[in-house]
């Protein structure tokens, strides 16, 4: 038998995948990506942007922990926007369309230039486990690869099945080869599956397309890159547009005339679907009365004419799909290139997983992206990113990396997914960030990347770059805290200039900054001391000085929080043996074993009276171990 | 929960005899208490006070004087807690108490959940940890029965306003999210005019809740006292006269059935909870059977159970009925109609029935005052038994419902302020989530479910 030994083995390059080996490989250790073609590395199957609400987020603190995506998207998009920018800084989100070729292949060649890395075309078939330790992978030919620790990033491969109405095709997305044997292995480690479903809609000629019926959608004139690392100068170019239409009556009488014939509605489909992001079938049968919903025209790269449909995407049959894309105005006339579909793939409950990813009952098997139940190239990313430390930590014997919910979109993303039952697909979403007012995209470096730095992905460059960044804004926030100016002629006149009410007593200058109608840049004029800072010192200086009332609230809750988290549990406690726990919370917390207090309060079932008997409890196991 | 921040409680059983205790724990224990406290010179603090000591002065609820009182402040560790802990003794009675508690909690202090403080005094090593045991099982039971009656205790109609006014404020919330989660399907253009209007009328419930909260309109504290007897029994004109205009009536139920009614009255500060039920008779009417079924149910909760007799007809099967039924529960029997011509005397009725008779007329007001004196004295000689986590939990409702208002309150300034959606959907959240408690739900997922039921989103 042909044996390979490597530290690391990652199944799957796709946005975990690439993360996962790349951090690996970037920590010194020997490692191994599996793909089922190198073509598919850093694959875009679904919709052609990277980042939007709370994604973005995901991206720029992956970039400040020192992954590769940010970086990526900088080097290949072709419009970039920032969404949200009308409401509160928390919220702004950076998006950017890609040439989803050009990103592709990046990505590949930062892989294959990537030291200590290999890249090789193969379907893993088995994983190799001894007494509770994965020991390695085999692959379809039998070769076994030995490694200390494997990350399964799998994506939607494994038994994928694909459908576009009445034909189904066992692949994996794009037609590429599924993963069938992986399966098995991982029930006889009894790992817990489940199956999930997504879809994406169909690609178009731009050549059969009439953009002039459509409005367009240009990018912002000023670009901001997603990397911390990328110069903004390097980024400035031409962009390229997307276009806006929508469906009508005649839209929906179609698809609600061919219902019986959509593989959900018929039945076939027996995944669980997201409900974020409905197919076209969906919503209309949902929100019937709605007159028309809005489809969005978006390139899929410059050296291609194919044009993704955001907003339209279906499993059904071929002719439904033409007959009900030709209603829309612009698409009178459109050929389909790729046909819409659904896709339903294995993945497992992540409840079995720590919050450093790796497997609860099998150590040093970590896992990453859809394969965890989450949907998304971002959100995969951020896991493998996660869970590629986490394996590099665990074998250069270090404490596991984790990041908590106050600390970062990624953590919520990863206590979300190992916490509560993921039922459907896991998006992230701003909503679901219960201290967003700090976890802001603006400030993901100033949270993020001195962690980066203790792990090895960031210089030292980079980091004493921020220090520096650090200590400005705080000089700055202290000079205008306290920095007081009078009621004087001139001070009056610019108020009122800008509908703010007239100072009776003085002032300090961050007051008139909280002020609704002002900010740092308006005040400028009457802040006769300052200094030129950069535009990244002054948006910070801004943020923290108006916004301080809101973000001290947070930080305290925050404090609340930490404090929860703190207090640890034992991962192999047998919660029977608590008398006085209510008996759904005796089952929950055998079932997940939260890795704190903090977490098994998050678990639905457990009540505040549940976690009282547990520290009773806990205080008393403590005691008499002493 | 959290352990360092500050708690509050009724430290005594709730009755209108002796002494009231409240107790305050934590962090921040002594300067609330100074906050309400006044010396008789006026000029005492106690942030600078010994350790065990005791003063005597005055607790103030603003400028009103709740009574007179004497503090006890212990400093930690050598306080039952291990915490700085402060004892306000009080001149007992459940009001008073209840106000002295309340006043901490508004100053700063939270309401302490069931079995708190023997908690933390575990926690805080001070008590033995052979104990571990019984605390744990405090805690268990003290919260199953706080769990139970939270809901019971609430009167129905503010069980579906507080759950009308969570629905409106999370599909505010969820409109707002759907918004930021994916600004280019669904638009908050113009939203800040027409939220604000919103807002305002919800926070004209909450506030409406919590003053009904505080003067005792929202809550069925109290004895349960539960009305039996046949129809004709004289049951609806014995509660006409015991909630008659010399009596606060303090509020009809809306939300109880046809053949329920329910009022709640004070009789020297001891509230009573009185059911009127359907007479009690086999019948094969199907909704007077509903109302009696219900009747029956009522009379097992009860804490105390009146049973109206007919003086004017003999005893029948339907008595029997109702006789077995009560045989174990507090009761106090009313002969009624006495004044017209009994067929049935007090002793026939004792031999029966081994529970105290009175003899009244309920039309003419004849022994409605002994009745009175009769409950108030098997409640203060222990007979009636009030559990004093029922008022704890009501207190602990008043506080979510207070917090609630609170965060509805800085929704309104932060529109006003002018500052974006996304500020203050935060603390609509936390409205959300506080009138959850009180009706005893957790918020779980169901911003999201309310995001993806309500609104279509892209892709």
């Amino acid at each position: 038998m042909f044996e390979e030994f490597y530290d690391v083995v990652v199944v799957g390059a796709g946005h975990a995948g690439c993360e996962a080996a790349l951090a690996c490989a970037r920590l010194g250790l020997k490692t191994i990506v599996f793909t089922v073609s190198v073509n598919s590395i850093a694959l875009m199957p679904c919709n052609p942007n990277i980042g939007g609400s709370s994604k973005g987020h995901l991206v720029r603190e992956l970039d400040a922990l020192g992954g590769e995506m940010g970086k990526n998207i900088d080097r290949t998009f072709i419009q970039s926007k920032m969404l949200n920018i009308s409401k509160g800084p928390a919220v702004h989100s950076l998006r950017a369309q890609a040439d989803k070729e050009e990103y592709t292949k990046n990505m590949r060649m930062v892989l294959e230039n990537q030291e200590n890395l290999d890249i090789k075309q193969a379907e893993v078939t088995e994983i190799l486990s001894q007494d509770g330790k994965v020991t390695g992978v085999k692959i379809y030919t039998g070769t076994v690869y030995h490694a200390k620790c494997v990350i399964l990033c799998t994506g939607t491969y494994l038994r994928a099945r694909c459908l576009c109405g009445e034909a189904i095709t066992y692949t994996g997305p794009n037609g590429l080869q599924a993963a069938n044997s992986l399966t098995d292995s991982l029930l006889s480690l009894g790992i817990e599956m489940q199956r999930f479903k997504t879809g994406t809609p169909a690609r178009m000629d731009a050549r059969s397309i009439d953009f002039d019926k459509m409005e367009e959608q240009k990018g912002d004139d000023r670009i901001i890159p997603f990397s911390f690392s990328t110069d903004p100068e390097s980024v400035q170019k031409e962009q390229v547009s997307c276009f806006l239409t929508y469906t009508n009556e005649k839209t929906h009488e179609i698809i609600r005339n061919n219902l019986d014939r959509s593989p959900i509605y018929a039945g076939i489909i027996e995944g669980t679907g997201p409900r974020y992001c409905p197919s076209i079938e969906d919503k209309v049968v949902k929100f019937s009365d709605k007159k028309r919903h809005q489809v969005f025209l978006e390139p899929e790269g410059l050296s291609t004419n194919e044009w993704y449909v955001a907003g339209m995407s279906s499993s059904l049959p071929e002719d439904v799909q033409i007959e009900m894309y030709r209603t829309v105005p612009g698409l009178e006339n459109c050929k389909i290139v790729r046909n819409a579909y659904a896709i339903e793939y294995d993945c497992i409950k992540a409840r079995q997983l720590k919050a450093s990813l790796e497997f609860k009952n099998i150590e040093g098997l970590f896992s990453g992206g859809q394969f965890n139940g989450s949907s998304g190239y971002e959100e995969a990313a951020a896991q493998g990113l996660i869970a590629g430390i986490n394996a590099a930590m665990k074998i250069l014997e270090k404490d596991p990396f984790i990041i908590d919910r106050s600390e970062g979109y990624i953590g919520v993303l990863i206590d979300d997914l190992v916490t509560k039952d993921t039922l459907e697909p896991y998006r992230m979403m701003t909503s679901r960030a219960e201290y967003r007012l700090i976890l802001r995209q603006d400030n993901a470096d100033i949270r993020l990347r001195e962690k980066g730095y203790f792990i090895g992905l960031i210089s030292q460059k980079q980091y004493d770059l921020l220090k520096q960044k650090i200590a400005s804004i705080e000089e700055e926030v202290k000079r205008l805290e306290s920095t007081h100016i009078g009621a004087s002629k001139e001070n009056q006149i610019f108020l009122a200039n800008h509908n703010s009410t007239e100072l009776k007593t003085s002032t300090s200058l961050a007051e008139l900054i909280r002020r609704p109608e002002l900010n740092y840049e308006i005040i400028a004029l009457i802040d006769k001391d300052r200094t030129e800072l950069p535009d990244e010192v002054k948006e910070q200086v801004n943020i923290n000085i108006k916004y301080a009332g809101y973000i001290k609230r947070q930080l305290h809750q925050v404090e609340q929080f930490k404090k929860l988290e703190s207090k640890k549990l034992p991962n192999d406690f047998d919660y029977k043996l608590i008398k006085g726990l209510r008996l759904e919370a005796m089952q929950k917390l055998n079932s997940y074993r939260p890795s704190s207090i903090g977490q098994a309060l998050r678990i639905s079932g457990v009540s505040p009276a549940d976690i009282s008997v547990l520290l009773v409890y806990m205080e008393q196991m403590k005691n008499n171990h002493e | 929960m959290v352990s360092g921040d500050t708690i509050a409680a009724i430290a005594t059983a709730m009755s209108q005899s002796g002494i009231g205790i409240v107790r305050v724990s934590g962090e921040n224990a002594i300067s609330i208490v100074n906050k309400i406290y006044r010396s008789k010179s006026g000029k005492k603090t106690l942030n600078h006070v010994e350790s065990h000591t005791i003063h005597y002065g005055y607790i103030y609820d603003e400028d009103e004087m709740v009574d007179e009182v004497m503090v006890m402040v212990m400093k930690g560790p050598r306080s039952y807690t291990a915490e700085d802990t402060v004892e306000i003794d009080c001149h007992g009675g459940v009001l008073v108490v209840r106000r002295i508690l309340e006043t901490v909690i508004k100053n700063g202090a939270r309401c302490a959940q069931p079995g708190e403080f023997t908690k933390r005094a575990f926690l805080n090593g001070r008590i033995d940890l052979s104990k571990a045991e019984a605390v744990i099982d405090i805690i268990h039971s003290k919260n199953e029965f706080a769990l139970k009656n939270s809901v019971n205790q609430l009167k129905g109609s503010v069980y579906e306003k507080i759950k009308d006014i969570r629905e409106k404020i999370i599909y505010e919330i969820a409109f707002i999210e759907s918004a930021l989660d994916d600004p280019e399907h669904i638009s908050l253009d113009g939203y800040n005019d027409e939220i604000e209007e919103k807002i305002v009328d919800l926070q004209k419930e909450t506030k409406k809740l919590y003053e009904n909260a505080e003067n005792g309109k929202m809550l069925k504290e109290g004895i349960k006292t539960v009305i039996v007897g046949k129809p004709n029994a004289g049951k609806s004109s014995l509660l006409n006269k015991l909630i008659g205009e010399e009596r606060a009536i303090v509020t009809d139920i809306a939300g109880t059935t046809r053949d329920i009614l329910e009022e709640t009255i004070f009789l020297n500060g001891l509230g009573l909870n009185i059911i009127d039920t359907a007479g009690i008779r086999t019948t094969e009417d199907i909704v007077e059977k509903i109302g009696v079924e219900k009747a029956k149910k009522y009379a097992n909760d009860a804490d105390l159970i009146i049973y109206v007799v007919d003086a004017l007809v003999p005893l029948d099967a339907n008595d029997e009925d109702i006789i077995q039924m009560i045989l174990d529960k507090n009761v106090i029997v009313l002969l009624n109609k006495t004044d017209m011509h009994p067929v049935i005397t007090e002793e026939s009725l004792k031999a029966r029935l081994d529970k105290p008779v009175l003899s009244i007329s309920a039309k003419e007001n004849i022994g409605i005052d002994i009745l009175e004196d009769t409950i108030k004295n098997m409640f203060f000689h222990g007979r009636i038994n009030m559990n004093e986590e029922v008022f704890i939990t009501n207190v602990r409702q008043k506080e979510a419902i207070g917090r609630a208002d609170e965060s509805l309150r800085m929704v309104l300034q932060s529109i006003r302020d002018g500052m974006p959606e996304d500020f203050y959907s935060i603390d609509l959240m936390s409205a959300y989530s506080s009138l959850g408690e009180v009706i005893g739900v957790e918020v779980g997922e169901d911003l999201v479910n309310k995001i993806f039921s309500d609104f279509c989103m892209g892709k």
